[in-house]
């Protein structure tokens, strides 16, 4: 039998570690013009269920100026590699 | 039937689990305000936290966005294009009063209702907007408003039809003065969005008449971009006076529709569009969260009120420089609050790593939009904009990024109001 404190930490705990946004809240930006969960909306491109490896060069290329954009570029350089790597595998785990 | 449900999971709550403390019992989140921060605020919140409570108070039943007005000026949107109910809000699991919040208890964590209800809380997400200082400007109160009309809190609706009733009924040949206000304030390149759309109406149904812009600065969001495209657009029919060529409007009479500078200079004008000084709402300043200027500083983490942790402020309530009071920087700071909001609540650490994300289009004329972006993340001291990052579109002869960038406004539009308002 576990001894009462284990119990009043689990009864803590568990609730706590299920209930956070289980995703990088800045992945929730791209949603601001891309639509609702970054579905696409009319003309700009959906972001959702894309391949990560996509999503990560096309981010990339926008922030070297390789890949042609309106604003983009001012966007993606605003991000460092380790939280465009985690925005892009957010927007590609959702469908 | 609200309070009657709210009292009925709460004695539920009480019946199956007595020993249990009020931890167990689901989270109240409260949030006051149904605009950019608060009705994000609530999606954010049933769409992540399935067992919070989640009320939102707003005094409308119908909002209308600040943003897209200027279309409504132009006479390109019609107001019932940028007005929204919250039947979807209310679907989501969010439960919406319209009722006004009137006051705020943060020791016994509970807010007043105008119509006498107390609404218990465990955390406050406060996104009220603001208010305009009347008297701030000699002779602009709120009797003045309905002469000379300041389009600047949408409220129903109401200011904005009326400037752009004005603006239909003026002669052709006649001037538009636009007095516009120091910083800080609402939406820093909404005044010349209004100056251009004002524009693009008078260019095409009264040729001949003018636009006087009076401001109380000297330089402004996104200059170079409208300057140059005034100059290619409207070429003539603006005026731009700053603050240091006696711009700063001091006092107005209404009756006379005279716009009078701080060196006593005169204007008078057929139609005048007055955008006065503001603050942060006044249930902000009533509750004591406002600093001496007028506006509520916050953590750049949590967003809690420095005068009262435990009530998260968003929106343009609050003093985030160098974030511009937008809808965009309202809603992308809105999950932050939330998230910090329920995780403190918890007993956990808000998240880490935070960024804020905004992008302001214009309108600036038919086919032809501009924007801003910035990121911004916690500083030591307030917020830092990420350096190399962001800044305004590229100057130059650049006629598919002008008509891609409106086309890409109307999306960012569609997008964030469909978060909000959207099922």
């Amino acid at each position: 039998m576990l001894p009462a404190v284990v119990i009043a930490a689990l009864m803590v705990s568990l609730p706590a570690l299920a209930q956070g946004p289980d995703r990088p809240l800045a992945a929730l930006s791209c949603g601001g013009c891309h639509g609702v969960g970054s579905a696409g909306q009319g003309p700009i491109a959906p972001l959702a269920g894309r391949p990560k490896a996509e999503l990560v060069a096309a981010m990339t290329a926008f922030r070297r100026d390789e890949r042609p954009g309106t604003i983009m570029g001012r966007i993606a350089r605003g991000y460092t590699d380790a939280e465009i790597d985690a925005i892009a595998a957010d927007l590609a785990a959702r469908r | 039937m609200i309070t009657r449900r709210t009292l009925g999971l709460g004695a539920a709550a009480l019946i199956a689990a007595p020993a249990i403390s009020r931890a167990q019992a689901p989270l109240r989140l409260l949030v006051i305000g149904g605009g950019f921060g608060g009705a994000s605020a609530a999606r954010f919140a049933r769409d992540s936290y399935p067992d919070v409570q989640v009320t939102l108070i707003e005094p409308r039943t119908r909002f209308v966005t600040c943003p897209y007005g200027n279309l409504v000026l132009a006479g390109t949107k019609q107001l019932d294009a940028i007005t929204f109910g919250y039947d979807a809000v209310r679907a989501r699991g969010v439960t919406v009063i319209h009722d006004l919040a009137s006051g705020i208890d943060p020791v016994a964590k509970s807010v007043r209702l105008a119509g006498g209800q107390a609404l218990g809380y465990d955390r406050l997400i406060l996104s009220p907007g603001i208010a305009l200082r009347w008297g701030a400007i000699e002779g602009y109160d709120e009797a003045a408003a309905g002469l000379l009309p300041h389009a600047w809190v949408p409220g129903d609706g109401g200011q904005t039809a009326l400037l752009r009733r004005q603006l239909e009924a003026m002669e052709d040949g006649g001037v538009v003065g636009i007095a516009i206000p120091p910083n800080p304030f609402r939406c820093p390149p909404g005044p010349y969005e209004r100056i251009s759309m004002i524009a693009s109406y008078l260019k095409k149904a009264k040729p001949r008449s003018k636009i006087l812009a009076l401001d109380a600065k000297e330089a402004f969001s996104k200059q170079g971009l409208f300057q140059d495209a005034w100059n290619a657009l409207y070429p003539g029919m603006i005026e731009w006076v700053p603050g240091n060529r006696d711009g700063k409007i001091v006092k107005v009479d209404a009756r006379e529709r005279v716009l009078e500078t701080e060196f006593g200079e005169k204007h008078r004008v057929a139609v005048a569009n007055v955008i006065p000084p503001q603050s942060a709402a006044r249930i902000a300043i009533d509750a004591g969260l406002a600093n001496a200027s007028g506006w509520v500083e916050v953590d750049p983490v949590t967003f809690e009120a420095k005068a009262a942790p435990g009530i998260h402020v968003i929106g343009d309530a609050n003093t985030a420089p160098p974030m511009p009071k937008s809808g965009f920087i309202a809603n992308s700071t809105s999950r932050q609050a939330v998230a910090s909001a329920i995780a403190l609540a918890r007993g956990a650490a808000p998240p880490a790593d935070a960024s804020y994300f905004n992008t302001c289009y214009s309108h600036v004329g038919d086919e032809y939009g501009i924007s801003v972006v910035g990121i911004f993340r916690p500083g030591p001291a307030g917020f830092v904009e990420t350096p190399n990052s962001g800044g305004v579109s590229p100057r130059g002869n650049l006629p598919d990024q002008r008509r891609l960038e409106a086309i890409y406004a109307d999306a960012w539009y569609k997008s964030i109001t469909d978060y909000m308002f959207g099922a």
